[in-house]
């Protein structure tokens, strides 16, 4: 039997609006992605960054209705650094696993070139364990801990004239990596009419500089509109508070001056109402959103690039990720032969060179012995010569000898016939 | 420099005192998956004839199927096709993009051999598809065509599983949720359908068939539900296009010329089940199932199938924790420690060698040495010979000529003595 495979269209392609002739039943479908939702639980995340003693952790116990633990800090810190602390919390029905991220030391050293560095690399690691795990061939995305920043506070401190260098620069490095939520802290010390002046003042350094701060989203109809509101009173100038003081015959959150009561919930003191609706109770959920969908995927998109990766080849067809993966590991084992090979033509050459060197040595001793050799043949030639030299002489003294012998034998014996004649003569007379 | 606390140890649980406002923030979820929209792919298998376009049609109150659209009954395939009809429908503001895959052919040829590939080709291929959109460098909204469930459809005969549907199902049940439904259910008495129900659990469960579970919930009542959807798998369904009119209700329902078959009634069939199920309480777990289990299976499967190229399988268990990248660093560092070793083991092959060979020289240099302080011990030696020699023949030499001398001057003297002699006379 042919097997025939593919997707064919049905007659139309394009996406048929069907009418219902009755209840089906999936308009449940956003209940049960929330009932999902919640029974897991949600997860935010907030950075706090601003100068010792402005107040961030007040501010966050006030926003939170709860008193977070922890000593306040000291000046003498020599960096900045970063204190994570989480805490679960629940509202009717909804667990929420709050991460409060607090920069201590910022804006104390004298140098503070290097301020920021640290809050950068926090986030970037935030966004680093994530990708890994997006990465890993066995991962578990579904119940991951969700560590990275969904809201940055950046406290501005209320000097009432304009923003610091260092505030400049720390946002212009954050504005790209997270939510920029700028907030003028402490706030009761500022009067009315120099807080409006203020807030423009900073609104347009920061445009001005082209810090991208966070933009309350306008494009849906139920919040449109109190985020356009709201929007207006940027940056919330803000007083926190935890202690509470009697205001006519209930107990609110306020600061108690000799000259009056600072009250945090009173819109008409600070923007702290303002500011805990926008954070909390209309935006928390496009916070996440914008991390995920926006300064995590600039991050991803960084990252990958510069490990190489390439959504196109150079004809511009799509690779696959197979492909993708498949061409690195070649790649990389390409790599790591070439290496080995590297190394063992080093060693070849090592040898080689080495085997010149006792060569030569081998041959210079050769010569050596060679010219020992020779003089060894000269000396023994010269013995011999000499020998022949005493042999002769021996020989001829021998001969010598020999004949000197034999004439005195005969001179002997023809003395003996001669002594003999004469005695014979004499014997005659 | 980063501070951070163990997080299981150090998440602290508070009490919040007073309303802070995040428990608004199910509805900001809420509002945002509105307006995003959401998508279904729901795929139906099983031989023609079975009901399959009717029930989709009763399923999802709509003309999905109609003579516009014929259902894949309708269309008479020789091959096996797979073939999606994508429909946008709206209720209570919430828009759902819903994929109807359906399988013509299936099952309906003499040789059904492999007529499930086509089906695994095309949920592998959506996953693929979902894979590289997920893989890309620059990502955008990833529409999601994955297949979320397959409700397969048994023919009612009344006895068991065919052979082709325990083989169906056993190659489909970890790629995808399958959900078997007995179709054409108004054929079955309570009690045959009862029967029929056990069998087929009982075969399911000796092939080891993994159907579609539902999770548990937390919820007391919701559980009893489940537990009682549970006791009547596989649901036994009956579909109608039409609608009759019966004590005065409109329902929809088959006509016999005994009574009425209702679709939606509970004692007549378990379709409202299935629709409840299907789509009003699980559509988003079966999604969610999809993606975090069959999705990922498939995923992991793909990757390590790139990373682990000719690695024995017995490594690539630990392998798996890793992303392919993070597993080629180790196998750089890995390699960094093996050329180091090589390295050495090299430079101590090379020593040795060198060693060796010096050695050798230094030897024949000192054999050489040695034949060579012989052969001079031997020249000296006899030079030593020679010398002797020549002194002694010098001593005879002297010796005898001094013995000469001696007898020279005997003679000389006797012979003077002789003239003395002559001289005076003695002689004449």
């Amino acid at each position: 039997m042919s097997v025939a495979v593919g997707s064919k269209p049905s007659p139309s392609e394009d996406l048929r609006n069907l009418a219902l002739s009755g209840h089906v039943g999936f308009d449940s479908l956003p209940d049960q992605l929330v009932n999902k939702s919640t029974t897991q639980g949600f997860c935010f995340n907030i950075l706090c960054v601003g100068e010792t003693g402005i107040g961030k952790s007040t501010l966050m116990d006030t926003l939170f209705n709860t008193k977070f633990e922890g000593d306040p800090a000291s000046h003498n810190e020599p960096g900045v650094r970063l204190k994570a602390r989480s805490y679960e919390l629940q509202e009717s029905n909804v667990r929420l696993k709050l991460t409060t991220v607090d920069t201590v030391g910022f804006g104390d050293q004298i140098n503070k070139e290097d301020s920021y560095k640290p809050i950068v690399e926090y986030i970037d690691a935030q966004f680093e364990a994530y990708l890994q795990e997006e990465l890993k061939i066995k991962r578990s995305l579904f119940n991951y801990h969700d560590s990275r920043i969904h809201a940055c506070l950046y406290f501005i401190a209320p000097t009432g004239h304009s923003l610091k260098s260092l505030d400049l620069v720390t946002m212009k490095k954050l504005d790209s990596k997270v939510n920029i939520i700028p907030i003028i802290a402490k706030a009761d010390t500022i009067a009315k009419n120099e807080l409006h002046k203020f807030k423009s003042k900073i609104m347009s350094e920061l445009v001005s500089n082209g810090v991208q701060i966070y933009q309350f989203p306008t494009d849906e109809e139920t919040v449109a509109e109190i985020n356009a509101t709201m929007s207006v009173h940027l940056p919330f100038a803000v007083v926190g508070s935890t202690e509470e003081v009697k205001i006519g015959n209930k107990m609110a959150k306020a600061r108690q001056y000799p000259w009056g009561v600072v009250q945090v919930e009173n819109e008409n003191h600070c923007d702290f109402v303002k500011l805990r609706e926008m954070l909390i109770r209309v935006n928390m959920e496009d916070l996440r959103e914008q991390t995920h969908s926006r300064h995590y995927e600039l991050y991803r998109r960084c990252k990958l690039e510069e490990m190489g990766f390439k959504d196109t080849d150079p004809d511009c067809k799509p690779f696959s990720l197979q492909e993708t993966y498949e061409a690195k590991r070649n790649e990389f084992l390409g790599e790591l032969q070439k290496k080995e090979e590297e190394m063992r033509q080093m060693f070849v050459m090592r040898v080689k060179e080495k085997e010149t060197e006792l060569k030569e040595a081998e041959k210079e001793l050769h010569e050596k012995f060679d010219r020992l050799k020779k003089t060894h043949q000269d000396e023994k030639k010269k013995l011999e010569d000499k020998k022949k030299e005493i042999e002769d002489e021996v020989g001829a003294f021998s001969k010598k000898k020999a004949a000197v012998q034999l004439l005195q034998a005969q001179q002997a014996g023809s003395q003996s016939t001669k002594k003999d004649k004469d005695k014979k003569n004499s014997s005659f007379t | 420099m980063i501070e951070r606390p163990d997080s299981s140890s150090a998440s602290i649980a508070r009490n919040l005192e007073g309303y802070v406002g995040f428990a608004n923030l199910p509805n900001q979820v809420y509002r945002k998956s509105v307006k995003r929209g959401f998508e279904f792919t729901l795929m139906v298998v099983g031989e023609s004839g079975l009901g399959k376009s009717t029930l989709i049609n009763s399923l999802f109150l709509t003309e999905l199927y109609s003579k516009d659209y014929p259902g894949p009954s309708q269309r008479i395939k020789k091959t096996v096709q797979v073939e999606q009809s994508k429909v946008l429908i709206k209720e209570g503001g919430v828009q759902l993009t819903l994929t109807i895959v359906d399988t013509p052919g299936f099952g309906d040829a003499v040789d059904n051999s492999n007529c499930w590939q086509p089906v695994i080709n095309y949920i592998d291929s959506k996953c693929e598809d979902f894979l590289n959109a997920e893989s890309r460098v620059n990502r955008r909204m990833m529409p999601d065509n994955r297949v979320h469930c397959c409700l397969y459809f048994i023919a009612p005969s009344g006895h068991g599983l065919k052979p082709l549907d325990i083989e169906f199902m056993k190659r489909l049940h970890d790629k995808v949720n399958v959900i078997p439904l007995i179709a054409k259910a108004d054929t079955l008495t309570p009690e045959e359908c009862q029967q029929f129900k056990k069998q087929i659990m009982k075969e399911i469960q000796e092939h080891k068939i993994k159907i579609y579970e539902f999770p548990d919930s937390e919820d007391d009542e919701d559980s009893k539900v489940i537990r009682k959807i549970k006791e009547k798998m596989p649901l036994a369904v009956v579909g109608s296009n039409v609608v009759i009119e019966v004590n005065g209700k409109k329902v929809r329902g088959r006509q016999y010329p005994w009574g009425v078959a209702e679709v939606e009634n509970g004692e007549h069939c378990d379709f409202t089940v299935l629709r409840n199920m299907l789509i009003r309480t699980h559509m988003q777990d079966l999604k969610d199932v999809t993606n975090n289990v069959h999705y990922e299976n498939y995923r992991s499967r793909k990757l390590a199938a790139v990373t682990c190229n000719g690695v024995d399988a017995t490594k690539t268990k630990g392998q798996l924790t890793k992303s392919p990248l993070a597993q080629m660093e180790e196998e750089r560092r890995e390699h960094v420690t093996k050329m180091k070793k090589m390295e050495t083991e090299m430079e101590q092959v090379f020593e040795m060698k060198v060693k060796e060979k010096k050695q050798k020289l230094k030897d024949s240099e000192a054999e050489l040495e040695r034949r060579h302080e012989q052969m001079k011990k031997n020249l000296e030696a006899q030079y030593k010979e020679l010398e002797e020699k020549r002194k002694q023949y010098e001593e005879e030499k002297m010796s005898w000529e001094a013995q000469q001398r001696i007898l020279e001057q005997q003679k000389l003297d006797a012979s003077k003595t002789m003239e003395k002699n002559k001289k005076k006379g003695k002689i004449f």
